[in-house]
């Protein structure tokens, strides 16, 4: 029988940081940009139909890297929590600050109870609908830590570079266009490799719209921005 | 609200998640677990109701409408309630029957719609969405048994089979497809007759909105709960339509413009002008 043996809690909370981080590490990348119509979402994704990038409210989008199970959970926990939110108290005060704190509570006491931590890092963002309110973007990270990003940020596998790219390169009040041009030549740029539309996950929230502001854009659309960009 | 984080909730349906996790939100909640006595039950049928609402199919999808009022016994409770609701892109939802949990029933089954959307990442199918609602309409049963009925009417446009669809129900849940039109409601016997004289089949949405509104006006005049077009203060029945485009509804002004030259018609004739039938006329 093996003797239970010592560790300390810096010791194994640094081993499941490492852990969670190489878990991300190794998958795909995602930036979100404030643009002037909204928020704009751009995803690496080689499925089609297994999305990174998803509506969980009226103004109100999710992205997740990482593990997909694991954050295809939080991404459904999350839809749950706004809709009975909205049904109990009103539509209007559902918001992204709430649904990241409780993302962040909940991605935080797996990260120190669990024997596993949670593999994802996610990205709650909201569109800001007049009133002078502004847009909102959330950062959480596999350990439950909770960042208020400014006009973009970008998390998976080479979120580090991506940032870098962008803080460079990134302005405000960019048209639909500009913006998605600028994520997919950052994504060409950290990972040195061509981005074909096939291969991007793209959805906005758009401020104009009535409602529900989230919107995919189809193949259609991304090859015709893309190739008209060059 | 960390149980909502943990795995063990239902799958894509908010109705059992409020089941499951806020039961305190759901409209049957029983009013007292023992039963109402006769008495309560009558003070409870006294409760707003909302009267005539109507649904027709026409050429590129269907149409669905209300009156504007609700009635408390003789009175008038409201002159401006609003009995049809958009339910998602291509479906929307009108109730009859008392207002509260009426209006309820209709938010409830619109969030559905969505939360099914969101989570599935497509939505249901038309048939599927009748479904969900003949449930939601045999639930609230027990509810009905003491005086709170609710009776919604259902309208789609299937973009599988590109065609309009109307569903009616009863208490008991009951789910049944119209062809060509129905109403209910309070007046919706008097819209029902107007409708089946003036329906034809494959109508254009022009002709559509003028049968719908002949038959709201009708059963305005014969039903003392349903509310006519309200010029003085600006009130006019709801239209709305389920087509391949999605749901639109029909504006106002255009409503307006509509009941008055079925007043305007129907002024003549009362005064017997030579060369205006009225009667059969559609538009």
């Amino acid at each position: 029988m093996a003797l239970p043996y010592y560790v300390s809690p810096e010791q194994m909370m640094q081993d499941k940081a490492e852990y969670a981080r190489k878990g991300i590490a190794r998958g795909k990348s995602i930036i979100v940009l404030e643009y002037a119509d909204g928020m704009m979402l751009v995803a690496e994704n080689p499925s089609a139909s297994l999305n990174k990038i998803s509506e969980i409210y009226d103004r109100i989008a999710f992205a997740g890297a990482g593990r997909y199970s694991e954050f295809e959970n939080l991404r459904k926990a999350g839809i749950r929590y706004a809709d009975l939110k909205g049904f109990a108290y009103d539509r209007e005060d559902v918001t992204a600050k709430s649904l990241a704190n409780a993302y962040s509570q909940t991605i935080g006491n797996i990260f120190s109870e669990a024997m596993k931590p949670l593999e994802v890092d996610i990205l709650v963002v909201e569109v800001a609908d007049g009133g002078g309110l502004s847009n909102e973007l959330y950062r959480i990270a596999f350990d439950g830590s909770i960042y208020d990003e400014k006009g973009f940020a970008a998390i998976g596998g080479q979120a580090e570079e991506l940032r870098q790219h962008l803080k460079d390169k990134y302005q405000a009040g960019l048209d639909q266009q500009a913006a998605l041009r600028l994520a997919t030549q950052a994504l060409e740029a950290v990972s040195s490799a061509k981005v074909k539309p096939q291969s991007l996950e793209v959805a906005v929230l758009e401020r104009s719209r009535t409602g529900r502001k989230f919107r995919r854009l189809s193949q259609d659309d991304l090859t015709t921005i893309l190739t008209d960009t060059e | 609200m960390h149980s909502l984080f943990d795995s063990i909730v239902p799958g894509s349906s908010f109705f059992d998640l409020l089941r499951q996790c806020r039961s305190d939100l759901l409209p049957q909640m029983p009013i007292k677990p023992e039963g109402l006595s006769q008495a309560e039950i009558r003070e409870l049928k006294d409760a707003p109701h909302g009267t005539t609402i109507l649904a027709l199919r026409f050429r590129d999808g269907a149409l669905i409408a209300g009156d504007r009022q609700a009635t408390e016994g003789y009175q008038v409770s409201s002159r401006r309630i609003e009995k049809v609701y958009r339910a998602d892109e291509h479906s929307a939802i009108a109730i009859a029957g008392v207002a509260g949990p009426c209006i309820e029933m209709a938010k409830l089954f619109e969030v559905e719609l969505t939360h099914y959307e969101k989570l599935e990442g497509m939505s249901l199918s038309l048939e599927g969405k009748a479904n969900k609602l003949s449930q939601m309409v045999k639930a609230n049963l027990p509810m009905a048994m003491q005086g709170l009925v609710v009776i919604p009417i259902f309208v789609g446009y299937d973009v599988r089979s590109s065609e309009g669809k109307i569903f009616k129900y009863d208490v008991t849940g009951g789910r049944y497809e119209e062809t060509d039109y129905y109403a209910t409601g309070s007046g919706g016997k008097d819209a029902r007759s107007t409708m089946k004289k003036l329906y034809r089949d494959r109508m254009t949405e022009d002709e559509a909105i003028a049968v719908g509104l002949e038959a709201l006006i009708d059963a305005a005049e014969e039903d003392v709960g349903t509310g006519g077009p309200d010029f003085i203060r600006g009130v006019f029945p709801t239209v709305k339509l389920a087509a391949r485009a999605g749901l639109q509804d029909v504006p106002e002004t255009r409503v307006r413009e509509l009941c008055q030259a079925i007043i305007d018609r129907r002024k003549l004739v009362e005064r017997g002008v030579k060369g205006e039938t009225g009667a059969g006329e559609v538009s």
